[in-house]
């Protein structure tokens, strides 16, 4: 079954053509289907290897000779490892649930196959990014996702605030691949090779903190925060919500923005050899989350709250990547991907059965009509809060208990992340199901549940958020960590240079005991401000005070980078435009050609049809003459 | 005869330079001068002639014939010369009743 | 020697009295006085074919026809077209600086003062004769049909057009 391991991205890009092909012929339920079974049969293949797969090295399947110049050979070959294949069973797992989901959530739109389409594509490239065996690959998958992001962010086109932000999304990635490809620049003068296979035995024997690996090291990163939505470039991730339901679930939760964790976590003894890039990473994840928390607080639509909640936990991840605990980050990238899909499929439910309303000022009391999907969000605010034994609690807390070793304040603020992280997540299940019903009757007639396409992935992620942290269960609570031992192959350059955690039983229940107390004390004053009190959150037209305002509008980062280099931008362009474009290049043109005319109208008053003048003339060029060759001679 | 030549021998060949070139040059100011065609013609002749006489001295001065037997062709060449300008003259003069050059200006710009 | 410095002098002053005068029949007169210098010269060089061939062909040919179009053209001193007087200065400096230009040049290559004339005979008709009938006798030849060709032009030219006579 390894040898079908091509397989894997050939069948949903197949998928692409059909359904792009024959968008406007072929009737929706062929095209759903086909795009939900392409993704299947990858996910049964992934299925196949991960059962199968049993070696500690990594197999490295070479499809064709891809470029061979001078000294650099780069081979078309894909590796299979744990990660890879974890990775695999992720996103075929949690696209192929989607894309079932889609079928019913789309079912009214008129771009129903060119939609099933982008997604396959999608899966594609991204299945790619987490199979290349070397870094160009990656780059192949990396470039491709952002592409698909751009296509699906802005698949309602027509709206202008729509497309905009989708060239925001893509602009925004590209200014992060600018430092990726510079990072792989590098690793090729370095190193010789782009393939991991050569690469990381060969940094084995660099020592820490060595100057190129740190630049390399801090290069990837820049890339990693464009994809993976940090500071400074995440403000993409909540415009793009302007993107169809399903998009924001898969993209932005799941798969694309973990693409960056993924890169970190694959060349995690490049970084592990540069501990000022640890630093870095681990302060801008940990400053990232607190922001965007900060943020969340305030939100109003449905969909940014869970946006800014991507955010935040991302910036979880990069904090757990930056104190090495790789595993821990890993982990929640698993976690994450089902409660998040979930939330946001969930959230599509809501928004599908109030008449594509997503503000939560107008929603409330929806439990009782939307039962399926109130449980299952139910579960999955429970898992993201961190709270026993959802999938969320056990990721996070190996993140914190590893940030604890590393540095007490951190583990500080990253409490209080998570409890921020609870109580804006709660707030947003009251506002939405608890209380009474705030919409117009209009919307209160069309409430219903949503089909079956759409509940039954529903159910599924809830399952995988109730019992999807057990793969991971610390030895301090009994359990055997199975993902740790999986993953250990793959991390063993980064462990043994940073030991295994090294916390006594006791602290590590006090840390637990801190972090669960916490979130619960985040989600009894939610309930008593929104629940007991009965508090709305205000609309747009009624003042604030400043702390709120600066929550809600975002910290005003888009307005300071408007400022900062939208505007100069403007002006160099218009500068370029006036002066050098206009004045300096039309003017030597037109230059030119005024003067050929200037030159003509002056010589052709030579021609005064005087013969007199003629002979004049004449005289002076045999004078001429005579003077030149008396000269030369 | 040898009276004659042995007179002429002691004239520097420099001299004759000279002469033709005051001569030419008196032609060459003719021409810029006058208005009237057919003295501007005629200064054109003195040019000439001033050629031949140089050519004569230097035929006489290095003792080769050629030089003498170029001027016979020039003076051939001058009379042909002449007759045809003649006529376009007197064919300009049909036409504008003048000869003044300042009137033959139709090739201006 | 001194014969040759008189009879340059005169055909210097003949010249520019041609150019200068007002009357275009001084002028052609003038001319042929010049011409009659010139023909001295070319005795003085033992040039005597060419002096005669110059006083028949030059002087009685030549000129004549000038004068005939002259007094065809009925022209005398009052019809003389003027130039200003600026242009008159610019030409004298014009052609002075060709003289100028001329001896330059000319003393830039050395002619030395040949103390005895090589061979004085080549001047005689006898000789010329055979040169022209040997070594130049194509030229010769053409220069015939050059006559022949200047005859034909000058008639052509000159005819009365029959069209225009009567349109």
């Amino acid at each position: 079954m390894i040898y079908l391991v091509w397989l894997i991205p050939v069948i949903p890009f197949i998928g692409f053509l059909i359904c792009g092909l024959g968008r406007n012929f072929l009737p929706k339920m062929v095209i759903g289907s086909i795009a939900s079974l392409a993704v299947l049969a990858s996910f049964a293949i992934s299925l196949g290897i991960f059962f199968e797969f049993n070696s500690v090295e990594p197999i490295i399947i070479n499809l064709f000779d891809w470029i061979k110049v001078g000294g650099i050979n780069i081979p078309f070959s894909f590796q299979i490892d744990q990660l890879s294949i974890l990775m695999l069973l992720i996103i075929t797992g949690i696209g192929s649930l989607i894309h079932i989901y889609s079928v019913g959530y789309m079912s009214h739109d008129a771009g129903f196959g060119k939609f099933f389409a982008y997604l396959n594509l999608f899966i594609f490239f991204m299945l790619l990014l987490v199979l290349g065996s070397n870094y160009v690959i990656m780059f192949i998958g990396w470039e491709g996702v952002g592409l698909c992001s751009y296509l699906l962010i802005g698949f309602w086109f027509t709206n202008a605030a729509y497309a905009d932000a989708a060239k925001k999304a893509f602009i925004m990635n590209r200014i992060g691949d600018l430092g990726f490809l510079l990072g792989v620049f590098l690793i090729i003068s370095t190193f010789g090779s782009v393939s991991f296979a050569e690469i990381f035995p060969k940094a084995q024997g660099m020592i820490s903190g060595d100057a190129t690996l740190t630049l390399i090291t801090i290069l990837l990163f820049i890339g990693a925060t464009g994809k993976s939505a940090q500071l400074p470039l995440f403000t993409w991730l909540p415009d793009a919500m302007a993107g169809p339901t399903p998009v924001s679930a898969l993209i932005h939760a799941a798969t694309m923005v973990t693409a960056g964790i993924y890169m970190i976590a694959r060349s995690n003894i490049l970084f592990t050899l540069s501990p000022i890039t640890m630093s870095i990473i681990a302060i801008v994840g940990l400053a990232t989350a607190i922001i965007a928390a900060i943020i969340a607080l305030t939100q109003t639509d449905i969909k940014k709250v869970l946006a800014y909640s991507t955010v935040s936990q991302l910036g979880y991840m990069f904090l757990g990547l930056g104190v090495g605990a790789y595993t821990g980050a890993f982990f929640h990238v698993l976690t994450h991907a089902f409660f998040k899909a979930l939330l946001f499929l969930g959230a599509g439910s809501v928004i599908h059965a109030m008449s594509n309303e997503q503000d939560m000022r107008k929603m409330g009391a929806l439990k009782k009509k939307l039962p399926i999907t109130f449980l299952t969000m139910l579960m999955g605010t429970l898992a993201i809060s961190g709270l026993p034994p959802f999938a969320g609690f056990f990721s996070k807390d190996e993140i914190l208990a590893h940030v604890y070793e590393h540095n007490k304040l951190l583990w500080v603020i990253g409490v209080l992340g998570a409890m921020l992280t609870a109580f804006y997540m709660f707030r947003m299940m009251f506002l939405t199901f608890w209380g009474t019903f705030r919409g117009t009757d209009e919307q209160k007639h069309h409430l219903h549940e949503s089909p079956l396409s759409m509940t039954i992935p529903l159910i599924v992620l809830a399952i995988l958020s109730v019992v999807g942290g057990f793969i991971g269960v610390p030895e301090v609570l009994g359990g055997g960590h199975w993902l740790a031992h999986y993953l250990a192959p793959v991390f063993e350059g980064s462990t043994s240079r940073l030991g295994e955690l090294a916390l006594d039983h006791s602290t590590e229940y006090v840390l637990m005991a801190v972090s669960v107390g916490g979130v619960l004390i985040a989600i009894i004053y939610a309930y008593i401000k929104y629940i007991k009190n009965n508090h709305v959150p205000i609309s747009d037209s009624e003042s604030r005070s400043a702390l709120a305002k600066l929550s809600y509008h975002k910290f005003y980062v888009d307005e300071i980078y408007d400022a900062l280099i939208q505007k100069p931008l403007d002006h160099i362009s218009g500068f370029f435009f006036k002066v050098i474009d206009k004045t300096g290049i039309d003017g030597v043109v037109n230059g030119l050609g005024k003067g050929s005319l200037e030159a003509s109208k002056g010589l052709r008053l030579l021609q005064t049809g005087n013969v007199g003048f003629y002979i004049f003339a004449m005289v002076i060029g045999v004078i001429a003459v005579l003077i030149y060759s008396f000269f030369k001679f | 005869m040898d009276n004659i030549t042995s007179t002429i021998q002691i004239v520097p060949l420099n001299h004759y330079i000279l002469l033709s070139a005051i001569i030419f040059t008196i032609g060459v100011i003719g021409v810029l001068i006058r208005r009237n065609a057919i003295i501007i013609f005629m200064s054109v002749e003195l040019m000439l002639n001033a050629v031949n006489l140089l050519l004569a001295a230097f035929s006489a001065y290095s003792g080769d014939a050629s030089g003498q037997v170029f001027v016979f062709f020039i003076m051939a060449l001058a009379a042909a010369e002449v007759a045809v300008g003649l006529a376009i003259i007197v064919m300009v003069y049909r036409n504008t009743s003048s000869i003044d050059i300042n009137v033959l200006n139709r090739l201006k710009w | 020697m001194s014969l040759f410095y008189l009879v340059a002098f005169l055909s210097i002053l003949f010249s520019l009295l041609v150019i200068f005068t007002k009357n275009p029949v001084y002028s052609v007169l003038y001319l042929i006085a010049t011409f009659f210098t010139f023909t001295i010269h070319y005795i003085l060089l033992n040039a005597q074919f060419l002096a005669v061939v110059n006083f028949i062909v030059y002087m009685g040919a030549i000129m004549v026809l000038f004068l005939f179009v002259l007094m065809l053209m009925n022209l005398n001193k009052e019809t003389e077209p003027v130039k200003s007087n600026l242009l008159k200065v610019i030409a004298i400096i014009a052609g002075g600086t060709l003289l100028v230009t001329l001896i330059a040049s000319i003393h830039a290559v050395q002619t030395s003062a040949v103390s005895k004339l090589p061979n004085s005979d080549i001047g005689l008709v006898e000789n010329l004769g055979k040169v022209l009938f040997s070594e130049f006798l194509l030229p010769f030849e053409i220069s015939s049909i050059l006559l022949l060709s200047a005859m034909v032009g000058a008639v052509l030219l000159a005819k009365k057009d029959k069209r225009t006579q009567n349109g």
